[in-house]
């Protein structure tokens, strides 16, 4: 413990801002993973365990399209799109066939998935550490706010989450198609009977949620180290966002996944190594004092 | 009626010891005995989370917690010198039983999914208080120094040979005792809490004390598990207590079957023997691996045991059809397993 450290971090502009705006973009890309693993669940009703996974896989897709292009928009195109389309093979092709099983059983076919994509990205890009670079694009002295230095890519990357989150909550909440998800995640047989196709729509809605898993991957991929097994950290902790912002809830993502991504910046300078402890702590206060979270609807 | 199940279930036991002591003199060297302590360890791990997930319904996702408690506790009392074998063993399981009751009492009131994730979050905060305390546990480095196995009623566990053989020891005593348990009219509350909960309540059945029980007996035995693999590795790691390790619990039981009695080890016969034996010959485990357990979950759609459990009791009901025309019997066997869930139990 040195809550001193953490005290006079805070104190210093520079540190501060420097620490504030790093938790805000693990916070973003935390909302971003958790969101699709969110939506996966709350209309699926699937514990999408590969989803670290496939944000590894964004995170290489993005690296390969940089290479090959050397433009980031087309990194973070191969990143979202690659994985949308990944995910909703995947949906079709695998989780759909155990539909009505038991809920374990998917989630053993995810541990399946996760254990071979680990193995083909060390076969594909090998098993050391792989480091994308800043992109050209943002290669520029970084603004200073209140005298603390921030990078013009996590502004970037804070607009970008922030923008896709608030195009995902209007999609949802405010469109037909928004309307026919939230009917199916409710009542699919109902929906499927007013002659919507549900296949294609659990496939489109599991492809949405791949597709942000995908996008965080390939927004970490220039401020984070790729390797295989990357995607085993931000599981975990999306599951602690999605729990402490309430299942099916994109505002409580947002905010939830703000609060464990100051946690672990502020937290590694206070209490390194009880970090992990802490978001636990909170995650089973929310669990015992309200089971929804914070901003969901009882079940 | 309950002393003949239990006498059988002994006969199996003694029969299974037999083979387990004969093994190793037909395939000498340290491999296969080595390889059956950890299927010992991981058994013990997998077959306690059933007695929650297949028999009572209760997905724990932070069973693991007991395990390490159980390595932890147990290397620790060792370490201070002070107690024997014995003794270091039932406070070690004392001390893991208290902790599932302290954590089962706050959890086991959640239902089904975040039940799920708060035995989770509880298993997570053991795991940071392991790697805090650096002074007791000796943080992520694991519990060094070794722990001693000073010999107690004659017995040398120094010796592999008797290491060997008081592991599967052991691991048959906490079998016989978790079976008791399954076949039990307590055992039958359980399933009766799994497959209908009101329906408990209204039968007078105190539902969340059953659970409560369920939750710390297998908290106990799984720190058995913990206790055999600390004193295999001569140590306790953090890992022993890491949300990964209740994920494989989970993984091995659905792999093997949630609804016959053996269905978990099996399941954590075949993960530890993939793990094993695949590492020998490449180094794409994880590939090899995730593929066998996709062909698995999709072609069998069900764990193995649960697979050929299902299988022979449809020829069986099958073959009945063919013998005996009568429509009444004909329909009595196979419509009563296709309603209900297969309630376990005929191994």
């Amino acid at each position: 413990m040195d809550l001193a450290a953490l005290a006079g971090c805070l104190s210093s502009p520079a540190c501060a801002i420097t620490q504030l705006s790093t938790g805000l973009i693990i916070g973003m890309l935390l909302f971003l993973v958790a969101s699709g693993l969110s939506l996966i669940f709350g209309v699926l009703g699937v514990i999408n365990f590969a989803h670290g996974a496939f944000y590894m896989l964004g995170a290489y897709f993005a690296y390969t399209g940089y290479l090959a292009s050397g433009n980031f928009l087309v990194a973070m195109l191969c990143g979202a799109l690659g994985m949308a389309v990944f995910g909703a093979l995947f949906e079709r092709l695998f989780i759909s066939k155990i539909y009505g099983r038991d809920i374990l059983m998917q989630l053993l076919l995810c541990y399946a998935f996760v254990l071979i994509l680990d193995d083909m990205v060390k076969i594909i890009w090998g098993a050391g550490y792989k480091n994308m670079g800043m992109p050209q694009a943002f290669t520029m002295p970084p603004v200073f706010v209140f005298g603390g230095p921030i990078p013009v890519y996590y502004m970037f990357l804070i607009g970008v989450a922030i923008t896709v989150g608030g195009a995902l909550w209007f999609v949802i909440a405010r469109t037909r198609f928004g309307k026919t998800v939230r009917a199916a995640a409710i009542n699919p047989q109902m929906v499927s009977a007013l002659g919507i196709n549900t296949p294609l729509l659990f496939a489109t809605v599991f492809g949405i949620g791949s597709l942000l898993a995908g996008l965080a991957g390939a927004l970490a991929a220039p401020v984070r180290t790729l390797t295989p097994g990357m995607g085993l950290s931000i599981l975990i902790e999306s599951f602690i966002v999605t729990v402490i912002g309430g299942m099916g809830s994109i505002v409580g993502a947002f905010v939830a996944a703000l609060i464990i991504g100051l946690t672990r910046t502020l937290g590694s300078i206070g209490f390194p190594l009880f970090v992990d402890g802490v978001m636990f702590v909170m995650m089973a206060l929310v669990l015992i004092l309200k089971p929804s979270g914070l901003f969901g609807k009882e079940v | 009626m309950r002393l003949s199940l239990l006498l059988r279930d002994l006969a199996v036991a003694a029969a299974a010891l037999v083979v387990l002591m004969v093994l190793p003199t037909i395939f000498p060297g340290p491999a296969l005995r080595d390889f059956i302590i950890y299927v010992t360890a991981f058994g013990l791990l997998a077959m306690s989370l059933n007695l929650l997930t297949g028999y009572t319904g209760l997905v724990s996702f932070g069973h693991a917690a007991y395990f390490g408690a159980g390595a932890y506790a147990f290397g620790l009392l060792m370490q201070s010198g002070a107690v024997s074998i014995p003794a270091a063993f039932v406070l070690s399981v004392g001390f893991a039983a208290f902790m599932a009751l302290i954590i089962g009492a706050i959890c086991v009131r959640l239902k089904e999914i975040y039940f799920a994730f708060l035995t989770l979050a509880f298993q997570m905060m053991f795991h940071s208080v392991i790697l805090t305390w650096v002074s007791l546990t000796g943080g992520d480095q694991g519990l060094m120094g070794g722990i001693p196995r000073p010999a107690f009623w004659g017995i040398d566990l120094r010796s592999g040979d008797t290491f060997y053989i008081f592991c599967v020891l052991v691991f048959l005593v906490c079998l016989v005792i978790l079976r008791q348990i399954t076949e039990s009219p307590f055992g039958y509350t359980l399933r009766m809490i799994r497959d209908n909960p009101q329906r408990a309540v209204f039968l007078g059945v105190n539902v969340y004390r059953a659970k409560l029980t369920a939750f710390v007996l297998a908290g106990s035995i799984s720190s058995v598990g913990g206790i055999l693999m600390a004193l295999f590795a001569s140590g306790a790691y953090p890992e022993f207590a890491y949300w990964t390790k209740s994920g494989e619990a989970i993984f091995m039981i659905m792999l093997g079957g949630t609804q016959v009695f053996l269905g978990p080890l099996l399941g954590a016969v075949v993960l530890q023997g993939l793990n094993h034996f695949v590492t020998i010959y490449t180094e794409h485990h994880g590939l090899v691996l995730g593929i066998i357990i996709l062909v698995a979950v999709l072609g069998l759609r069900r764990g193995i045991a649960d697979f050929a459990y299902d299988y022979f009791a449809g020829r069986r009901a099958a073959s009945l059809a063919r013998a005996e025309p009568p429509p009444a019997a004909a329909r009595e066997v196979p419509a009563s397993r296709a309603a209900t869930a297969p309630e376990g139990g005929q191994t």
